[in-house]
């Protein structure tokens, strides 16, 4: 579990449903509203990285 | 369900309600009568700070010559309780050596700050704001 992917994703989990309960009030709002959120997490740091890969370290 | 909550708070200060949601997370939630909310907060919120020690991270001291490391220990006590049962038990000290230990903080700070913005909706509730 400790790999940047494995981190990301759990770390992704944790804000994203914290975030959905508190921004939320209905439970089908709140599914829909975490579930996008951690989408956006994940791709969106993935997609930062390849865009990264060119650079030098 | 907003009515039940808006009753659930009625004449408690909200000082009173911010505070116990600041020690203990949700609990401001639960004593405003929102329990899934109170209990989802309760779980997760120390789970991750749990899961940032646990990586290595590090409970930033108060070192006020460094104002970052300031803002990072003042981000850590967001979480209330498990911030001093983590100090009791000598936990945090952070492993710089270790690969974890940058993301570990980031748990650590990430779950003290998430907290703070609960207190602040845990407040708005009390104060009928919500």
């Amino acid at each position: 579990m400790q790999t940047h992917l494995g981190l990301l994703v759990l770390f992704a989990a944790f804000v994203s449903t914290i975030f959905a309960v508190l921004l939320r009030d209905e439970p089908r709002a709140q599914l829909r509203f975490g579930a996008t959120l951690f989408g956006a997490f994940v791709i969106g740091a993935v997609a930062a990285g390849w865009l990264m890969l060119p650079l030098p370290l | 369900m907003r009515a039940t909550t808006i009753e659930g708070a009625q004449g408690t200060n909200p000082l009173v309600i911010a505070l116990a949601a600041w020690l203990i997370p949700g609990a401001g939630h639960l004593w405003s009568g929102q329990r899934f909310k109170g209990l989802v907060f309760l779980v997760v919120l120390p789970a991750m700070f749990a899961t940032g020690l646990a990586l290595q991270g590090r409970l930033f001291p108060f070192e006020l010559q460094q104002p970052l490391v300031a803002l990072a220990a003042v981000a850590d006590l967001g979480i209330g309780v498990p911030y001093f049962i983590a100090k009791a038990l000598s936990l945090g000290g952070g492993s710089v050596l270790a690969v974890t230990y940058e993301y570990g903080n980031t748990f650590v700070i990430v779950a003290g700050l998430l907290n703070l913005l609960v207190v602040c909706d845990a407040w708005d509730l009390a104060a009928g704001r919500k």
